[in-house]
């Protein structure tokens, strides 16, 4: 019987790797994935008890609950009237929440000429599609606005505390170093899905004055993909196109065409002149004024502060 | 439409937007951009004041194409106007005096960050005072909550953590039962509106159904708020948080931060509830008490401190409970007087930490008392400046303290109820404020010729000096010519009505 490969061809064929793995002769992993087993830094152990001694004898000192009888007995009324006080809090509101307009019926307040309004005149004022997009967006942009930058300062606060800007100079190397790296199962299903998730956080945001979605959803699936990137390729792969630079610059720009643009449909609404931003045909991809830029600002913007609350708890940098 | 009518809007955003430009500046063009930002919000709110002083009417200005129920909407009155261009000098002379201290203290790489919190921190506060939504509000009580963790915990020392967590989860507390109250106020009424509010909630009194939810919701806002501007009760988070972030910090968060709130609350008082509906319900007396004990309380825990700057920190207690005992008095007049001490208090009260800090770094950056004997003479602008703030603080004519004194003193003249115990507790809290204060004064100003401390000369800090002096004429300008303020505060609350 003659072969119409050679052996060499034949080895290095998917078929032969498959029937060897099949085998049992040939594991896949073996030099292609990080397998070692994670070391606990040496020292840790004596650290750790030093720590637990430290925090044991601070708590003895401080909160000695055999000695000091006062101490005691502040502890137990403080259970106590913490229980107490959450108890009354819950059963008041619980109470009042009975009192209510039920929900569901005609003649709740809720259903006055506010949203009426919103309801029946918000496709021909705004232009957008989707409702919520519309009063978020437009009728009450400066709210949104505000909570942008609530964003940016939640993310600004987190910097604060943990981002590293000098190198460390003790030696000790952070616990990121000792993580396993280089999943090949969560490598190649990230090469599958990341794209999926991107796109479809890029459809949210755009398609947000079409359909269900805008800045704040389409911006947090965009947040998640690139951390699951990190997560399967690490840092230094997401250095390529996602540095502290980027992160600052990308907020930035974002935010200040979300200023800059708000101010000035806030400046000509006040002063009633006529805003120059055509509203489109609603529907149509391009429509509905500011409503569509302003989504992809609000979701620049969401997504960088997901990857850097991300890349800050994990290393304390991008 | 006059021009001038933007200006509260163009104050508002011009900080709001100086705050992501500050994001990608280096530090020193940051600080540039921030002084420059509170020096023309400034500059615009006087000019407001100025516009509504002349016309004599409030104004509204829509935010958007939308008028207000559906769209936003901010307005500006006599009060609005003067609170935010008094909130921006404090906030301006705060920076100044603590300009060397954010040098010391804060990382080179993460100034810029510092002046990102101070310029949200300005715009959060302009449109507390300026919103006439409840839910814009809110959200920006969301971005003063988070600048101000920022604000503690920038100084990065194992006590500003602790004091940041603890400040978080009080003020979390209070910002959940604002958003309780809130959502069960739009439940009853319908509207995020101020005055569709007040108008929905006049109707609801008089249905008998709706009672009960409508107590519980002013409860959970009003005591939301009060945890937020550490009345007396729900106090625990302000020591450490005001004793060890950097001085401009502490300054800030005790003059205007917990002002903001207390604004923000009178305005709910008058624009939302209504102060006759207000007044009905006995929320009012729990102010009144927890004002008084406060007022007590507040002043005996300062007595007993030996850290300088803690020191201080109690006697924001104190002062605070003042300021809830006006509000409780429940009568034009003691409002009248709660929102002057608001004035009094901001000026001396940041005086006061600005002082501290020239007396410790004088005394070898020590805050204990033992280590401060003669601390006045060795800086001698500090020693000005926290005497004139301490003076005030007691209520010595002159000085913006006695003013606010007299106001509540006639005003629980007034309401025969309340009288006695409010005199009784003014005089003691009084004296007690005296003791803790001369104690001090008296410590910094006796001889001590065998201190190894160098002395500072004011060459060397030209811009602390000139703070402390600008503090100081205010100071004397807010007691001396009260009458004028004290009737612009009178016009303002009318025009909340």
């Amino acid at each position: 019987m003659s072969r119409k490969k050679s052996d060499e061809q034949y080895n290095k064929s998917f078929a032969s790797r498959f029937f060897r793995w099949l085998g049992g002769e040939q594991d896949p992993y073996i030099g292609v994935v990080e397998m070692k087993p994670q070391k606990e830094p040496e020292g840790i152990v004596e650290a750790k008890s030093r720590h637990k001694n430290e925090i044991f004898r601070r708590i003895q000192s401080i909160y000695d609950i055999k000695h000091n009888k006062q101490y005691r007995k502040f502890d137990k009324l403080f259970n106590i009237l913490s229980i107490t006080f959450c108890i009354i809090l819950v059963t008041v509101l619980i109470m009042a929440i009975s009192y209510m307009p039920p929900v569901g019926s005609p003649d709740r307040p809720v259903n006055n000429e506010v949203s009426k309004r919103y309801i029946e005149n918000g496709l021909q004022e705004t232009g957008a599609v989707n409702i919520v997009g519309g009063m978020i967006l437009d009728y009450r942009a400066f709210d949104t606005l505000g909570e942008s930058h609530v964003l940016f300062i939640a993310t600004i606060t987190v910097l604060i505390l943990l981002r590293r800007d000098a190198k460390r100079t003790d030696g000790k190397i952070s616990d990121y170093y000792y993580e396993p790296k280089d999943d090949i199962i969560l490598q190649k299903v990230t090469r599958f899905l990341v794209p999926v998730i991107v796109i479809f956080g890029i459809y949210v945001i755009l398609n947000g004055h079409l359909g269900p979605g805008g800045g704040f959803s389409g911006g947090a699936v965009i947040g998640a993909g690139l951390i699951l990137y990190q997560n399967a390729f690490g840092f230094h792969k997401t250095r390529r196109f996602f540095t502290a630079g980027t992160y600052k610059w990308v907020s930035f720009g974002a935010l200040s065409f979300y200023c800059l643009a708000k101010s000035y449909s806030f400046f000509t609404g006040a002063n009633h002149l006529e805003s120059v931003i055509p509203k489109g045909t609603p529907g149509d991809i391009l429509s509905s004024g500011l409503i569509l830029p302003l989504n992809v600002a609000v979701g620049l913007v969401v997504a960088c502060t997901m990857y850097a609350f991300y890349a800050m708890f994990r290393k304390g940098g991008f | 439409m006059d021009f001038i009518r933007n200006f509260p809007f163009f104050s508002i955003i011009l900080s709001l937007f100086s705050g992501s430009v500050c994001s990608v500046l280096p530090s020193k063009a940051a600080r540039w951009v921030n002084t420059f930002v509170i020096v023309t919000c400034a500059v615009l709110s006087g000019a407001t004041l100025f516009y509504v002083l002349q016309t004599g009417e409030s104004f509204v200005y829509m935010m958007g194409h939308f008028p207000a129920p559906w769209g936003n909407e901010i307005r500006a009155g006599v009060l609005e106007a003067l609170m935010a261009l008094f909130f921006c000098l404090i906030m301006l002379l705060s920076m100044l005096g603590g300009r060397k201290k954010v040098d010391e203290e804060i990382l080179e790489s993460k100034q810029n960050l510092f002046y990102i919190l101070v310029n949200l921190m300005l715009t959060s506060l302009l449109a507390l005072v300026y919103t006439n939504d409840l839910f814009t509000a809110y959200v920006f009580v969301e971005i003063n909550t988070i600048s101000a963790c920022g604000l503690i915990m920038i100084r990065r020392i194992g006590r500003t953590f602790e004091a940041a967590v603890r400040y978080m989860i009080m003020s979390l507390v209070g910002s959940g039962m604002i958003l309780f109250g809130l959502c069960m106020l739009y439940d009853l009424t319908g509207h995020l509106l101020m005055s569709n509010i007040q108008e929905s909630v006049a109707k609801v009194m008089e249905v008998d159904a709706y009672h009960v939810p409508l107590l519980v919701t002013i409860t959970l806002l009003v005591i939301g708020l009060a945890i937020k501007s550490a009345l007396f009760p729900f106090h625990a988070w302000l020591p450490d948080a005001y004793g060890y972030s950097t001085i401009s910090s502490a300054a800030i968060l005790s003059s205007l931060v917990s002002k903001g709130y207390i604004f923000l609350l009178i305005k709910i008082i008058y624009r939302v509830i209504g102060y006759d509906v207000f007044r009905s319900t006995h929320i009012i007396d729990i102010l009144f008490i927890f004002g008084l004990a406060g007022m007590i309380f507040g002043s005996t825990s300062a007595i007993k401190e030996q850290d300088i700057r803690r020191m201080a920190a109690f006697s924001s207690v104190a002062q605070i409970g003042y300021i809830y005992m006006g509000i409780g008095l429940g009568t034009q007049e003691s409002m009248i007087a709660s929102v002057f001490h608001i004035f009094a208090h901001s000026c001396a009260k940041a005086l006061v930490f600005i002082g501290i800090i020239g007396l410790t770094d004088a005394s070898g950056f020590n805050r204990h008392f033992s280590e401060l004997t003669g601390a006045g003479f060795r800086n001698k602008v500090a020693g000005i400046g926290f005497i004139v703030a301490s003076l005030s603080m007691v209520g010595v004519p002159v000085f913006a303290g006695f003013v606010s004194k007299l106001l509540f003193a006639r005003a629980a003249v007034l309401n025969t109820g309340k009288l006695l115990p409010t005199m009784i507790v003014l005089a003691i809290s009084t004296i007690l404020n005296a003791i803790y204060f001369l104690k001090t004064g008296i410590r910094i100003y006796t001889p001590n010729n065998g201190s190894e401390y160098v002395s500072i000369p004011l060459k060397e800090e030209k811009t602390y000096g000139f703070a402390i002096i600008l503090f100081v004429v205010i100071n004397v300008c807010l007691g001396m010519n009260s009458q004028p303020i004290v009737d612009m505060i009178h016009d303002g609350l009318a025009m909340f009505a």
